[in-house]
């Protein structure tokens, strides 16, 4: 079990503490596992790998368990691919998981463009191939005040960055979904300027927990839930955790963002999960945990950073947050 | 002249009233134990609530202008169980507020409504439907007199505070909000055209001095 380390930062400081302070039984458990999977044929050994068994009926994609994991329980998988937000699909959260089979998702390539020496577009099936799947399991906290656990599979968006070869230039990161007129009904209503558009600072964009997600519970990813790529940014909003990219383009100023064009008061471009920094229309300081808080339990108590503060309060050092939302 | 019930046919359709009322509730309750209100349930029973009092309070402002179309006036039977079952409605969501949203915890709840528009009109309609539910029994109509019509006029304004309610909470796609807007813009206005037109063919002195 090779765990890759950034010279530049402390395995203390990218390890969540529990999990730091438990790494001997964690790399003991790596290695049993491991040990185990080649004893085992080769089919069975992805499963034995993937700590999450398989839930739906899409392919598999296992992916090696990280150290950046939370061990905190995945939320079921018919909520995680039945309660979504995809306004392409409609605004309702039950409507992506009815309308999003009509998303095309192959032939998908995604476009690189603006300040990077490598303006190549990548296909998806080079995109799946470009470095190992990780198994990721992230909190996802959406801004709207609920959240859930889930075991992304997917590897870091670093590596493709590297692939592009930014410029000296390249101070931002924009992401655009597909537009798919004939697919997406919710196209047809002006809720948001189409396409959706998310972005990054460069920085945020390399760190080793913003990844490119190609599947959930070890599978391909649903349609509703961003297929077949997407972005997982876990200490911010769900919504800067844009679905189904077709271009990357690297800026020297900050991108206009959807939500932020839509409302600029209300979502700001770092969007960054924050408790003490309220939306204007309701609280941020707790959030429902779908599957568990519910009839008989209060809401918990939102974490800064999404509880990810250990690994990324540092991109953010003497910024103000309240003016910086 | 349009149709006008027996005394007992009254009966029925108001015992028929009552039971589709109870739909939306016996829906929510059947599916809470079924498991089947999606993955958020309590998001789904605060907005299932919160819709079906707007939607009642909406039928309940709707009976008068039928009422005086059809020149059905036994339909006026039915205003009061429409009315106190928007409030029941409005009752049940409130409660998802206090209990689910907030844990009982006073005062986060007052924190709520005085920092967050919509959490405050949503109160305030709510706090103004209490006094007409009160006061909706026969002998309160009788003992109030002129002024119980006057104090039952605070429901223009509660409707309106919960068409407000749900335009302010949607994040984005208002047309929903939009819908119950424009049917209350249109019960509201027919009560103003009918008001015009009264005073047109009734002038009222003016008293002089």
């Amino acid at each position: 079990m090779l765990i890759k380390k950034p010279t530049d930062i402390l395995a203390s400081e990218i390890t969540p503490r529990d999990s730091y302070l438990r790494r001997r039984e964690f790399l003991r458990q790596a290695a049993a596992l491991g040990l185990a999977g080649t004893m085992l044929p080769g089919g069975a050994f992805s499963q034995t790998a993937a700590p999450v068994t398989q839930q739906g009926k899409l392919p598999k994609l296992p992916g090696k368990p990280s150290a950046l994991s939370v061990t905190e329980k995945p939320t079921p998988y018919k909520d995680v691919v039945t309660y979504n937000n995809y306004y392409e699909f409609g605004t309702d959260k039950s409507e992506p998981a009815e309308n999003a089979h009509k998303l095309r998702t192959r032939p998908w390539s995604v476009a690189i463009e603006g300040e990077v020496k490598n303006k190549k577009p990548i296909d998806v099936e080079e995109l799946l191939k470009l470095a190992p799947m990780e198994e990721r399991i992230y909190r996802m906290r959406c801004v709207e005040g609920w959240s859930m656990v889930i075991p992304w599979v997917g590897y870091p968006l670093a590596e493709l960055i590297k692939r592009a070869e930014p410029t000296s230039k390249a101070k931002f990161v924009a992401f655009t979904t597909a537009t798919q007129p004939e697919n997406m009904v919710g196209l047809r209503l002006p809720v948001l300027e189409w396409p959706y558009v998310e972005g990054l600072r460069i920085d945020e964009a390399m760190h080793p927990l913003a990844i490119l997600g190609f599947g959930l519970y070890g599978e391909i990813l649903p349609n509703q839930n961003g297929a077949p790529v997407r972005l997982v940014v876990p200490w911010k909003y769900g919504f800067k955790s844009i679905k189904s990219i077709v271009r990357i383009t690297f800026t020297e100023t900050m991108p206009k963002t959807s939500w932020n064009v839509a409302a600029a008061h209300e979502y700001g471009f770092y969007s960054n999960v924050n408790p003490s920094v309220d939306h204007p229309r309701w609280s941020q300081a707790t959030e429902r945990r779908i599957g568990e808080d519910g009839f008989f339990q209060p809401k918990r108590k939102t974490l800064m950073f999404n509880g990810y503060a250990d690994q990324v309060a540092k991109l953010y050092t003497g910024m103000d947050l309240k003016k910086f939302f | 002249m349009a149709w006008t019930p027996r005394p007992s046919q009254v009966a029925w359709i108001k015992a028929g009233l009552f039971a589709l009322c109870l739909v939306p509730l016996a829906r929510l309750v059947y599916g809470a134990f079924a498991r089947s209100l999606g993955a958020n349930p309590i998001e789904t029973i605060t907005r299932s609530t919160g819709w079906w009092t707007l939607f009642l309070l909406l039928a309940t402002l709707s009976v008068t202008p039928v009422r005086r179309w059809m020149n059905a006036n036994w339909l006026l039977k039915l205003r009061r169980m429409l009315g106190l079952f928007a409030f029941f409605y409005a009752s049940v969501h409130f409660m998802t507020f206090v209990w689910f949203d907030h844990w009982f915890d006073v005062a986060e709840i007052l924190k709520d409504v005085v920092k967050r528009p919509f959490v405050t009109v949503g109160f305030a309609a709510y706090l103004l439907l209490l006094p007409l539910a009160l006061t909706s029994t026969n002998s309160m109509v009788r003992r109030l007199g002129r002024n119980w019509q006057r104090l039952h006029r605070l429901v223009y304004v509660i409707a309106v505070l919960g068409v407000v309610h749900f335009w302010w909470l949607v994040k984005r796609d208002v047309t929903e909000p939009l819908a119950f807007a424009l049917a209350l813009a249109a019960l509201l206005g027919i009560r103003l055209a009918w008001k015009a037109r009264e005073a047109r063919i009734n002038p009222q002195p003016r008293l002089q001095q």
